[in-house]
């Protein structure tokens, strides 16, 4: 019987740099990364020499300068002389507002249109088709400008005005104007805080229903009623405490007063029209994805299911749904990241996300390109790996347990 | 033996009772009906629910489409034709259809080129697309780049043939050196291909007027001509970076997997408007001092990064979905790194992700849009810009965003049922 041996050991020799497969490697990764410190320092000697030509240097200063501009969307205080960084985190304090926003809606929009999509309804089925078709295929800048437009045509305030008014408020307490959406506010009276802790009470009341239900299910196979228990824990204390306390929470509903409407909370137009945009757009999206992770559940699991004698309901519950849910969610989740980088498309409509205060306005205004720019990519791409960290953690909890 | 039957069953047919036709509810349009629309009282419901919204929007818009003005000079004029009744004013499509497709600075006179080089696109795209094409056309798929360069900016034709030339040559070179090892085939290809471009060069500067087309600069492309130049260029670019950089993650080289994780991670995460901003901004100051660039070059670079490290991820996914068993099998037959991934591992993965990148390339499509917020004159840009801008045609919103969303998923619509295509075609297991 043969016995391979090692070749006998040879000194080193240059040419093994190329020809052998152990050193190979080495070899083009030292040349890769030579070639990138040389791409890398001729392109910085490149911005430095173009800065000093220039008379420009990279600087930060001008975030503590005075912005001098004003923004109607915002959610912190800010007023003209405030800074250009107070002017950014008011733009990405709207930015998060508006893909959150979009992400609620968008996945109530998608799920419904995927579900309804699989319909055995012939006419249900093919509208939510063509509703899917339209949005994928269009871009969302089109769409926010569509919409933009769709919004901005709503009646204005003075149309609300007299005895023939042209316009009506919905229900008397949401008025669409072009103006922006005036829904009713909440007024917190004395008391409120009690309020709010009997429903956090009583929402901890639920869980523990919850709880305890399935230890029965599991310790003696005996089923609870779910749902019109825990909407009576959730419901009656807080509905018994808020007449008790005397009603601490108000609703302030919004009136016209003068040329414009007072009171209520108003939303303002370019935040809907991205808003509606961005959920109508992503919502095509998420439908396919909802869609499909349906389908991803093979129909013997169905069957199976049913042959074990479980009912519709709990089938769904219990089989299809959980592993539907783990094709479903991390497409979910990209989309939801998807929201929040198309949501730098405020700037179509006039909303003052972080892309237009930092990247816009304050661009503009101070000629800091390098800095603006990269704040805010710097900003996105946290936003980026923080959501794929939440996606990895989600996938790592559901990924199927393999030996 | 009738009769012993006759005596012993009391009764047998003799004949089969003629085909009855099934019964009324069970037929035709009205089983169709209860089958599809109004199974259940929750299906009927939902059944006049979807009429009702089809009604909403046929009342919307057929009067809206049928009555609509299509030969008229400005808004005011189609207000008056119409004379208050509802309808579009399309004449905008027409008088600005030009504008709409070329952009406004154009010349006029050049309008057949893109025409003629949006034609041969088809014929270039055929044999890449359907295999029943017969292969000699790849020929034009090979020439395509060149003659559409010099179709849509003009100039001479030795600079282009001289880049074909180059791109010849170097293949030359690079079948004459495969044998010895990929490097060096790649290497020598890259040189030569370098050089007859260098020399052809100074061809070029001697002769500026041979077969000269009037030359177009690229700031004056514009419409929907530029989303479509954006979009092919930016793709086909695009998709061999794809490739070296999902092989470069996929790599066992720590530093290169680095360098292409950081780049793929990095570009995914920022929108692309950031990097449009760059572009746009930034891009000047990192290139030589007195060097320039036009934007739309800039733009191409920046967007070609963008869809690379997207389509980088897809074929990674490709790469990850096949079996190890392929990896082993194309070690254990002696081929080194090259041969297997150009001969076993690269078919199988890029035929996983086609799907993949045509989405990817159906996303980039829909987001050359963008440039038009750095201010860029592409379809959107031009109705934003000056149609929307100008006296004539202030606010006709719907007509223009209608005509560009319609473009827009016509050329979607129809990549993305190719690609479905594609994929039964290629479906090679068993299901």
């Amino acid at each position: 019987m043969a016995i391979h041996t090692d070749p006998p050991a040879s000194g080193f020799r240059p040419s093994m740099l190329i020809n052998d497969t152990r050193y190979r490697g080495l070899t083009f990764q030292f040349i890769a990364l030579v070639l990138l410190i040389f791409a890398i320092a001729y392109l910085v000697s490149n911005l430095f020499g173009n800065l000093a030509a220039a008379g420009l240097n990279i600087s930060y200063d001008f975030l503590g300068e005075s912005a001098g501009y004003d923004i109607n969307q915002r959610l912190i205080p800010y007023d003209s002389q405030s800074t250009h960084l107070r002017a950014a985190m008011v733009g990405l304090l709207n930015t998060l507002l508006v893909a959150f926003l979009a992400c609620i809606t968008a996945t109530l929009l998608g799920v419904i249109a995927g579900i309804l999509r699989l319909s055995k309804n012939w006419l249900v089925s093919r509208l939510m088709s063509i509703y899917v078709e339209a949005f994928r295929n269009v871009p969302v800048l089109i769409w926010i400008l569509i919409i933009g437009t769709m919004v901005q045509q709503l009646p204005q305030p003075n149309a609300f005005r007299g005895e023939n008014a042209s316009a009506s408020m919905l229900f008397d307490a949401v008025a669409l104007t072009n103006r922006g959406i005036y829904i009713p506010g909440p007024v917190f009276g004395a008391g409120w805080t009690i309020l709010l802790v009997v429903a956090l009470l009583s929402v901890a009341g639920v869980v523990a229903y919850r709880r305890f239900a399935l230890k029965r299910l599991y310790d003696t196979g005996r089923i609870l009623p779910l749902v019109w228990p825990s909407l009576l824990i959730l419901l009656v204390p807080s509905v018994l405490a808020f007449f008790i306390l005397g009603r601490p929470v108000t609703l302030d509903y919004p009136v016209l007063r003068g040329f414009n409407f007072g009171g209520g909370v108003q939303i303002g137009v370019p935040l809907i029209a991205l808003w509606l945009a961005l959920s109508v757009y992503t919502g095509a999206f998420i439908a396919e994805n909802v869609r499909a992770g349906i389908l991803a559940v093979n129909r013997g699991q169905t069957e199976a299911a049913a042959s074990l004698g479980l009912r519709p309901r709990r089938i769904m519950n219990l089989v299809i749904l959980p592993q539907a849910l783990r094709v479903i969610i991390p497409p979910l989740i990209s989309q939801y990241l998807n929201i929040t980088k198309n949501s730098s498309l405020a700037i179509a409509v006039g909303y003052a996300d972080i892309t237009a205060t930092l990247g816009g306005i304050t661009l503009n205004q101070t000629g800091r390109a390098i800095e603006t720019v990269l704040l805010l990519m710097l900003f996105y791409l946290i936003i980026s790996l923080a959501i794929s960290a939440v996606m990895n953690l989600y996938n790592s909890s559901v990924a199927l347990k393999e030996r | 033996m009738s009769d012993t039957h006759a005596q012993s069953v009391p009764f047998v047919r003799e004949s089969f009772i003629p085909e009855a036709p099934p019964p009324e509810t069970d037929t035709g349009v009205v089983a169709w009906l209860r089958k599809n629309l109004f199974s259940t009282w929750a299906y009927a419901l939902l059944t006049i629910a979807a009429l009702y919204v089809i009604y909403v929007i046929l009342a919307g818009v057929l009067p809206w489409l049928l009555n609509g003005v299509w030969n008229a000079d400005s808004i005011q004029q189609c207000r008056e034709i119409l004379a208050g009744e509802r309808g579009g004013c399309f004449a905008v499509l027409t008088e600005r259809w030009n504008q709409l497709l070329f952009g406004f600075s154009y010349p006029t006179e050049a309008y057949w080129r893109p025409t003629l080089a949006f034609a041969l696109l088809f014929v270039a795209a055929a044999p890449v697309l359907f295999t029943s094409v017969p292969r000699i056309l790849l020929v034009a798929t090979l020439l395509y780049p060149f003659a559409a360069y010099w179709l849509l900016w003009g100039g001479t034709i030795l600079a282009p043939l001289v880049g074909l030339l180059g791109v010849i040559g170097g293949y030359l070179v690079y079948r004459r050196l495969i044998d010895r090892s990929f490097a060096y085939g790649l290497l020598g290809g890259i040189v030569a291909a370098a050089a007859i471009m260098w020399l052809g060069g100074f061809v070029v500067a001697d002769q500026p007027r041979f077969l000269s087309l009037l030359p177009v600069q690229s700031r004056d492309m514009g419409g929907f001509m530029l989303n479509m130049l954006l979009g092919v260029i930016c793709v086909s670019l695009s998709l061999p970076i794809g490739i070296l950089l999902a092989l470069g993650r996929q790599s066992s080289l720590p530093i290169i997997k680095w360098i292409c994780v950081v780049f793929i991670e990095f570009v995914r995460g920022v929108p692309l408007i950031t990097l449009l901003f760059v572009a746009n901004v930034v891009l000047a100051y990192f290139l030589p001092p007195g060097t320039t660039f036009d934007l739309i070059l800039r733009v191409i670079i920046m967007i070609t990064m963008f869809a690379s490290a997207y389509i980088a991820e897809v074929i990674r996914g490709g790469l990850a979905a096949l079996p190890r068993g392929q990896y082993e099998a194309a070690d254990s037959l002696g081929l080194d790194y090259a041969q297997a991934m150009r001969l076993v591992i690269l078919p199988q993965a890029l035929k996983i992700s086609i799907p993949g990148i045509v989405n990817v390339a159906v996303g980039l499509f829909k987001d050359t849009t963008l440039v038009s917020i750095i201010s860029m004159f592409d379809l959107v840009g031009m109705i934003r810009g000056p149609i929307l801008a100008s006296t004539d045609w202030g606010g006709v919103y719907w007509e223009l965003f209608g005509f560009a969303a319609l473009l827009f998923f016509v050329v979607c619509y129809g990549i993305s049922q190719y690609s479905q295509w594609l994929e039964r075609r290629l479906a090679t297991d068993h299901r």
